[in-house]
């Protein structure tokens, strides 16, 4: 078991980094609680990889401290930490059986024959691949070829957290879903630390306890699904949980009011003048925006409706400002004018991306 | 729905006819025809029979050559090949390094193959030639136009230089393709990089190698242009592999009738071993 904490952590892939865009992770401190699933979210190229391997050891990271349990092991080969990794595309190897592919890892580091053997039977009847232990390992499917990955990591019994680097990627829809599940209850059973990089925010936000969102090399938010979905601290977050996004758009905010494009929102909570920012924003999900009946709400032109089943997806047009809503599939929509409505205490106000804490009003 | 038939479309083939036909089966089609027939010059040929076919294959001459050739290609294979995948496992990864090497590596193979003869025929000169002043020098008897021994030597290292690059270039080739996460599977797993080399690298190879293997056999079974400059088949009929002693029969000997009979006999050992070496190859790769 460990808690892996990462102290001041950065790394550049250049010898000699000279400003903040030269780092694809940028500094970071962090601490993974032992036996919890964090999901790593974030678009291509955010450093969600660069951090894994920092972690796993297959990077040593140009600044800053790695510590498994309060232990130094920034650099310690990957080889020596209680760790195991998991690719996006299935590592088998080729020419060894089933068997030998789950023993592999346990015969490296000289573990007795009969305790390979009771292990490797134990984990391959767990992730049923025990009627196919003889099986060369290299005809297998994707799905199975990625349990093998997966039972190389569970088979040794040192291993603290397994690191998932997008692991489900190369694997058909309809397997997806089992192989989710199966982690998901290993996971319970083995109660190890689990850290999953993914860009799937669906795969994220069921199988974590905390989402950690990278954005440019930096950690945006931390947090449950839930928070990242009703408070996103940072727009990005806001648009990148969420489908579709969180609607942002530039306001003048001024008390408990908000202006955009020179129609008035009625805000929960009072604001601080926000002259020192040059890109004040507020924010609201398309959850939380609501069409109305009647004559009280800010007039749009409805620009486009889709129907995805029991919900429209309607997209309208607030002063030159587009906005996504999410309305239920009984919703009556004119087709050129309509009213829409925020939910007041779903609106958040961002200056130049970050979330403003308001008073209650 | 009915097929449409037009023979016209028999036209689209025919520039692929008239090239194959030119190229192998006419050339192939004169050798099969002066190979069952004596001739004694003038246009005057006598029909034989199988008579050259059972001549040749009866031949002690043949058999030595044959021996000669098969010892030749052996040795070549057990030492390019091998060294060919370590020099390639040696190279860098990645980094300027890359393209000096592939550059080093391409240059003997940009050679023309009698020059490559003449090089080393002056290089191997006991009186002059670097290598051979330099190995009399170290105490060695050294003199491959009078030795068997030394001619062989010089013969084997001469085909070593010139040929192992094409086994690192597809070496390396095979290596480069090696995706990045197998080597990081392997530190998380702990193996050794003796591990590292039989149970990724060397499987991931496989395809390259064999056709390595491949090619490195039919060029070295086939070779007459850099021993012929080299040593021309001496001292005595010490190097004379099977290419040089068909040369010598049908230019030097003029016996077109026997020297045809040996064409066909020789093209027939080249295709019935790549034949069945490639597919027991391909067998092995389809049981991994």
């Amino acid at each position: 078991m460990a808690r892996i904490a990462l102290e001041n952590v950065a790394h550049s892939y250049q010898p000699a980094p000279q400003g903040p865009a030269d780092f694809a992770v940028k500094e970071l401190d962090h601490v993974w609680e032992d036996g919890s699933a964090y999901a790593l979210l974030g678009p291509s190229g955010c450093g969600k990889t660069t951090l894994l391997n920092i972690i796993s050891g297959l990077l040593v990271p140009s600044r800053g401290t790695v510590r498994f349990d309060g232990v130094d092991v920034t650099e310690t080969i990957p080889e020596r930490r209680n760790i195991a990794q998991v690719f996006q595309f299935p590592v088998v190897y080729d020419t060894m059986t089933v068997y030998d592919n789950l023993a592999f890892p346990l015969r490296n580091r000289g573990v007795a024959a009969a305790e390979t053997d009771s292990r490797v039977r134990e984990i391959a009847r767990m992730l049923e691949l025990d009627d196919r232990l003889q099986h060369r390992a290299r005809r297998l499917t994707a799905d199975a070829k990625q349990k093998i990955s997966l039972g190389r990591a569970l088979v040794r019994s040192d291993v603290a957290a397994i690191l998932f680097d997008e692991p489900l990627t190369v694997i058909d829809p309809h397997l997806k879903w089992l192989l989710r599940s199966k982690l998901k209850q290993l996971h319970h059973q083995f109660d190890f630390t689990m850290i999953y990089v993914t860009h799937d925010q669906t795969e994220a936000l069921t199988f974590a306890d905390r989402v950690v969102v990278m954005y440019e090399g930096e950690v945006v938010q931390i947090g449950t699904p839930e928070e990242l979905f009703e408070r996103p601290i940072h727009t990005f977050v806001g648009y990148f949980i969420g489908s579709p996004g969180m609607n942002v758009a530039p306001a003048a905010v001024a008390g408990n009011k908000a202006v955009v494009a020179g129609h008035e929102i009625e805000l929960d909570r009072a604001y601080p003048t926000l002259d020192g920012a040059a890109n004040v924003e507020i924010g609201v999900r398309p959850e939380y925006v609501e069409i109305c009946r009647g004559e009280d709400g800010l007039p749009v032109s409805v620009r486009r409706v889709d129907d995805i089943g029991r919900l429209k997806l309607v997209k309208v047009d607030l002063g030159g400002h587009l906005f996504n809503i999410v309305a239920g599939e009984d919703t009556e929509i004119a087709a050129t004018q309509a009213r829409i409505r925020f939910d007041r205490r779903r609106v958040h106000v961002y200056a130049d991306g970050h979330i403003v804490e308001g008073r209650a009003a | 729905m009915d097929k449409t038939w037009n023979n016209k479309a028999w036209f689209l083939v025919v520039p692929v006819i008239v090239l194959v036909a030119f190229n192998a089966i006419i050339p192939l089609m004169t050798v099969v025809n002066y190979s069952v027939q004596e001739s004694f010059g003038g246009g005057v040929f006598f029909f034989e029979g199988t008579k050259w076919f059972q001549q040749i294959l009866t031949s002690e001459r043949f058999h030595a050559a044959l021996l000669r050739q098969f010892a030749f290609t052996g040795t070549i294979l057990l030492i390019e090949i091998p060294l060919g995948v370590a020099i390639a496992l040696a190279m860098p990864r990645r980094g300027p390094w890359v393209s000096v090497c592939l550059v080093l590596m391409a240059l003997p193979l940009l050679v023309p193959w009698h020059v490559v003869g003449a090089i080393w025929n002056i290089f191997a000169l006991p009186e002059i030639g670097l290598l051979g002043r330099a190995l009399n020098g170290l105490g060695f008897d050294y003199n491959f136009t009078r030795q068997v021994g030394s001619a062989w030597f010089t013969l084997i290292l001469m085909d070593v230089w010139h040929w192992t690059s094409l086994v690192v270039l597809l070496a390396y080739a095979g290596l480069m393709a090696i995706p990045e996460p197998y080597y990081q599977a392997a530190r998380i797993d702990g193996a050794s990089q003796w591990a590292v080399f039989r149970h990724i690298q060397l499987p991931k190879m496989n395809r390259v190698l064999t056709i390595a293997v491949l090619l490195r056999f039919m060029d070295s079974f086939i070779i007459y242009t850099e021993p012929f400059v080299l040593t021309g088949g001496g001292p005595g009929n010490a190097t004379t592999l099977l290419s040089i002693d068909l040369v010598k029969m049908a230019l030097g000997q003029f016996d077109v009738g026997p020297a045809a009979a040996m064409s066909i006999i020789y093209f027939l050992i080249v295709l019935a071993i790549s034949w069945v070496f490639y597919t027991l190859m391909m067998r092995n790769e389809d049981r991994w």
